[in-house]
């Protein structure tokens, strides 16, 4: 069986500042993510996973180095090329929710549909569709501040899930939830990676990475070890 | 471009989201529009009413009158008064007048049976009709023996109908003014209120020998009215006027005139320039007001860029790109002015109409007033609101949501 790669990183730095300021972040990271794949990626803070995480999202460009994604060589696209990679194939999910304020559950799950240039009727019924897959169809009217951080972050993630990405990019998302909240969380994004979504997730609780399939170790601004569940990787 | 109409609906959301803020923020606009509008309105309705006060003074009419200016003259004997000859000499002697009109005025109580009114009596003759063109609507003008034999009749104004007569038809009934009777020939077309507030039609006229003999007993004309071909130039006919009636009045060369020569076009033009040049200013003034509000515009957006950092990452993040986010925060800040232009105009529409008449203005809806301000106050929104929507769409989209 030829592993299906979607991500491909080769080489890959980051340095931060210039001159004797800088800092090098990355140095030279080689990862191959599968697709359809639930991996988390660990490591202490420092280690430059956020930072190789950001280049995943497209959020921010190597120094040096490949990124290939479905093939594609991204590495070098200009910030609105990255903007209208991200509209299309990737979902995120943060730590902070990061959900609109004074502005309906409904609505934040509309607004990456607002950019695709969808209609107001198809907005509706996408994100209505994306709000019953994570439970919370009936609290579609509620605003971030009336609902609990557990649901926040249902909603957050109903919003990354609407575009249909081929990725979801979580980044600590059961950070700032309690033990039952985070298991439900990963139970939910368990269930997206079996309707084919490609999930990475940056986690620093062992617990909460024994759900992905292939855990991702940092060190040092290098990948220290990359363990698989069931199949063998790089 | 399709992605504009729900950056409107977007922009509209925000706006309504801060409802006090965003009333606040646009309310310099507010008052600028409103300023702007409303002195603009008022202005040209000043000019509209001098015009037509002017107007009501007749067109191409000069009057020559006795004295010099307003109460000046100091010591000495009064200057005379005109002859009868003084009005046959103009008429004869300067061309390119259509008619000239030797006049008296005084003021009496007329009386009609038991009604009486006080009122003024113009001594004229029948070209003054004609010359202001002004309708006598029933009966008619003073035919020429009425004229030659100073005929006790007149021709009346409305006001002088209301009071005297009611409803009744007055044409062929008696007036008496001091002991002298006087048939009413005719009644004239109302002209309403005068541009200084006076009564066009609280009036009587007789021919001129009539007021002069039985009312005033002299022989004396007060003032010549002259009506000038309009295919002439006026300044020309005014200068050989002067010149025949300085040597009529025997006034050596060196000595200043002792009678005037009024040219209703003149003081028209001088005055509505007087009125537009205020209007100008006061529009000025109200337009910097108007450049404070966008001032105010661009000083809360930049807040709110500050204050949204994060929701702009989220939409960074999410894939909006650099000119979508330019516009949205773009047309917030249009959405806004013009939102705050909309009020504007309302506002000066309610000034207007409720200062107009507290004025004694016209109200007159001055279209092209209004589009000008509300044009100039979304763009306002664009040129205040541009510097602080790039700020919002060059942020870092990383930085952006880390943002506290």
């Amino acid at each position: 069986m030829t592993p299906d790669i979607l991500i491909s990183l080769r080489g890959v730095t980051k340095v931060f500042g210039e001159g004797d300021a800088s800092f090098l972040a990355l140095r030279g990271v080689d990862l191959d993510i599968r697709r359809g794949d639930f991996a988390a990626v660990m490591g202490p803070s420092g280690s430059g996973k956020s930072t190789m995480m950001n280049i995943l999202g497209c959020l921010d460009t190597p120094t040096t180095g490949t990124f290939s994604f479905e093939g594609f060589s991204v590495e070098r696209l200009s910030r609105d090329d990255r903007a209208l990679l991200r509209r299309r194939y990737l979902g995120f999910v943060f730590q902070g929710f990061n959900l609109l304020a004074r502005t309906s559950a409904l609505e934040n799950v509309e607004l990456p549909l607002l950019y695709r240039g969808e209609t107001p009727t198809a907005r509706r019924k996408l994100a209505l569709q994306a709000l019953e897959q994570v439970g919370l169809a009936k609290w579609w009217d509620h605003t971030p501040s009336e609902l609990s951080g557990g649901q926040q972050q249902r909603v957050a993630i109903a919003r990354a899930i609407v575009s249909q990405p081929k990725v979801l990019l979580a980044d600590e998302p059961t950070g700032n939830l309690d033990t039952t909240n985070s298991l439900e969380i990963m139970q939910l994004l368990m269930q997206l990676n079996h309707t084919g979504i490609t999930v990475l997730m940056v986690t620093h609780e062992l617990e909460m990475a024994a759900f992905a399939n292939t855990i991702i170790r940092f060190r040092d601004g290098l990948v220290a070890a990359t363990e698989s569940k069931g199949f063998a990787s790089t | 471009m399709s992605a504009l109409l729900p950056t409107v609906v977007l922009a509209f959301r925000e706006i309504r989201r801060h409802l006090l803020r965003s009333f606040l923020t646009v309310l310099g606009i507010v008052i600028g529009v409103a300023a702007v509008v409303t002195m603009v309105t008022l202005g040209h309705g000043a000019t509209a009413a001098v015009k037509e006060q002017i107007s009501g003074l007749g067109a191409n009419i000069l009057q020559i009158r006795p004295g010099q200016g307003f109460g000046r003259g100091g010591g000495g004997p009064p200057p005379p008064d005109f002859e009868l000859a003084d009005a046959d000499a103009i008429r004869i002697q300067i061309s390119g007048l259509l008619a000239v009109i030797p006049s008296v005025q005084t003021s009496t109580t007329v009386v009609h049976n038991a009604a009486n009114w006080s009122t003024s009596v113009n001594g004229t003759t029948s070209d003054y009709f004609p010359a202001y063109t002004w309708k006598i609507t029933s009966g008619r003008n003073f035919v020429a023996a009425d004229e030659q034999a100073g005929r006790a009749v007149c021709i009346i104004g409305t006001t002088i109908q209301k009071k005297l007569f009611e409803s009744d038809n007055p044409i062929g009934q008696q007036i008496r003014m001091k002991d002298v009777p006087c048939i009413v020939i005719g009644v004239l077309e109302s002209r309403g209120q005068g541009g200084f507030g006076n009564d066009q039609d609280d009036v009587v006229f007789m021919p001129l020998k009539a007021v002069q003999r039985r009312l005033i007993g002299d022989r004396k004309v007060r003032f010549i009215v002259a009506k000038v071909d309009e295919t002439y130039d006026t300044q020309a006919v005014q200068a050989a006027m002067k010149k025949l009636l300085r040597e009529r009045r025997n006034i050596v060369s060196g000595k200043v005139d002792d009678f005037m020569i009024f040219d209703t076009a003149q003081i028209s033009q001088a005055l509505q320039g007087t009125t537009q040049i205020m209007t100008a200013l006061l529009g000025a003034v109200a337009a910097v007001s108007l450049l404070v509000g966008g001032i105010g515009i661009m000083n809360i957006m930049l807040v709110s860029v500050t204050e949204r950092t994060r929701e702009i990452g989220i939409r960074l993040a999410i894939g909006a790109v650099a000119r979508e986010v330019l516009m949205q925060f773009l047309v917030e800040a249009v959405a806004l002015s013009c939102l705050g232009g909309l009020i504007g105009l309302l506002l000066a529409l309610v000034a207007t109409i409720t200062l107009s008449p507290l004025l004694q203005v016209p109200f007159i809806f001055d279209l092209p007033i209004n589009f000008l301000a509300f044009g100039f106050s979304a763009l306002i929104g664009v040129v205040f609101g541009y510097f602080p929507a790039r700020r919002a769409a060059s942020l870092n989209p990383i930085e952006a949501l880390r943002h506290e």
